[in-house]
């Protein structure tokens, strides 16, 4: 899961995808997660990562990370 | 350098004129006298300082070429105009037609010609998508109510019912279709077009042809905030290489001369469908000098006879963010471009 070569983001979360001119604000996790998946991170590594350095159910950060991942998606942000 | 230029009706259903004339300023060097055509004595445009310098009324495109031609004439032997740059749909068959006269006085013109201008016809949209290669929605051209009911069974609902000239309606029924079909005869005339429904993202592009099948400019931009006359407010240029293409494609088919804008509707798996094709810069074409391709200015260079090298970048995520502003002006100066038709504002 890689996110598209083209989408443009900022250190203050500032996402925007050239193709289709929307643009996002990312909160400090989201973006942290977003430059992640942006140097090819895979999602497990991605969880461990969080999982290290914050107190979290590992449960609930699976739901949410889920549903950030589907957000991305429906954003057209991903590239597949 | 003298240009002319239409369109100086910056409402809120906006002539391009203004645009194109604070391009030209940006884009050509001095000196450059602008003189505004308009047709109406409020016309935003008329009035504004660093526009037009000069402006001048100029007959209704129903008065005929004759008419036009003898108010030219007389602009012409005081302005000594190097170039007129039209801006609006319904002038256009009028200035195409006097273009041989005009360069015979000295005043040059770049714009497509009749049979270009004919080929992109709302009603000849699908043979121009057959001849091109391009996607188009599929439509019928209707002169009776009572092929709503075929249009319906063959495009399928919803479907999009358009005037001859201006609105559409998306239509979920056969009775929506027929009041549409009455509404937009009654307002347009006939014919009434139905055309198939294309979900997406929708999309415009400012194309500038050099009239040997090159597009010297090609900027995409997406409406960002629509207006209830469904006019760009707010837009932003876009990166996408499947719509350079398609202006590319479409320049080279028809070798189109001058300015023009593609609207496409782009569906979710990312196929563009030519909606519309507008003969004339949008009213939103300063967002092309903004971007680093001057589109206005290049054409005046093109019709100056100089070499134009086509465009090779933009930049991507600029913005456009139009606003209304209260001009005030003294009842004086109303009054004289009423009662004498032409007005010195700088």
């Amino acid at each position: 899961m890689v996110i598209k070569k083209n989408i443009a983001t900022s250190e203050s979360g500032f996402i925007f995808n050239p193709s289709t001119g929307d643009s996002f604000s990312a909160n400090p996790l989201a973006n942290e997660i977003i430059q992640y998946l942006k140097e090819g991170q895979s999602i497990q590594k991605i969880k461990a990562s969080i999982t290290d350095r914050y107190d979290v159910d590992v449960f609930q950060l699976e739901k949410d990370l889920d549903n950030f991942v589907l957000q991305l998606r429906e954003a057209n942000l991903l590239e597949y | 350098m003298v240009i002319a230029v239409t369109g100086l009706n910056a409402i809120d259903s906006p002539g391009p004129g203004v645009a194109v004339i604070r391009a030209l300023r940006e884009g050509l060097p001095q000196p450059l006298r602008i003189i505004g055509l308009s047709y109406e004595t409020l016309e935003p445009g008329i009035y504004l300082d660093n526009i037009a310098d000069k402006t001048y009324q100029i007959p209704y495109p129903a008065a005929g070429t004759e008419a036009l031609l003898k108010r030219l004439e007389y602009i012409h032997d005081k302005e000594q105009i190097d170039l007129i740059i039209p801006n609006f749909d319904a002038e256009l068959f009028n200035f195409v037609k006097l273009a041989p006269t005009l360069f015979s006085m000295g005043i040059k013109t770049f714009m497509p010609s009749m049979e270009q201008i004919d080929s992109r016809d709302k009603t000849n949209l699908v043979q121009f998508g057959i001849k091109t290669g391009l996607s188009v929605p599929q439509d019928f051209t209707m002169y009776s109510s009572n092929e709503l009911y075929y249009a319906g069974e063959q495009l399928g609902y919803p479907m999009v019912v358009k005037g001859k000239f201006y609105e559409a309606e998306v239509c979920y029924t056969l009775e929506q279709a027929q009041k549409a079909f009455y509404k937009l005869s009654s307002k347009w005339g006939l014919p009434i077009i139905a055309q198939q429904f294309i979900k997406g993202m929708e999309l415009n592009i400012a194309v500038l042809g050099d009239g040997n099948g090159n597009a010297i400019s090609i900027i995409p931009m997406r409406k960002l905030y629509i207006t209830d006359k469904g006019k760009a407010w707010a837009g932003i240029t876009l990166e996408d290489d499947s719509l350079i293409q398609v202006a590319q494609t479409f320049v080279k088919a028809t070798k189109w001369k001058g300015g023009c804008e593609l609207e496409i509707m782009r569906t979710p798996e990312g196929q563009p469908y030519i909606m519309e094709i507008n003969p004339r810069f949008p009213a939103w074409i300063y967002l092309t000098a903004a971007a680093g391709q001057n589109q206005p200015a290049s054409l005046a260079k093109l019709a100056s006879g100089e070499n134009v090298e086509p465009f090779s970048k933009y930049d991507v995520g600029k913005i456009f963010i139009r606003y209304a502003w209260d001009n005030i002006i003294d009842v004086a100066t109303f009054q004289q471009f009423s009662a004498k038709g032409e007005i010195d504002i700088n």
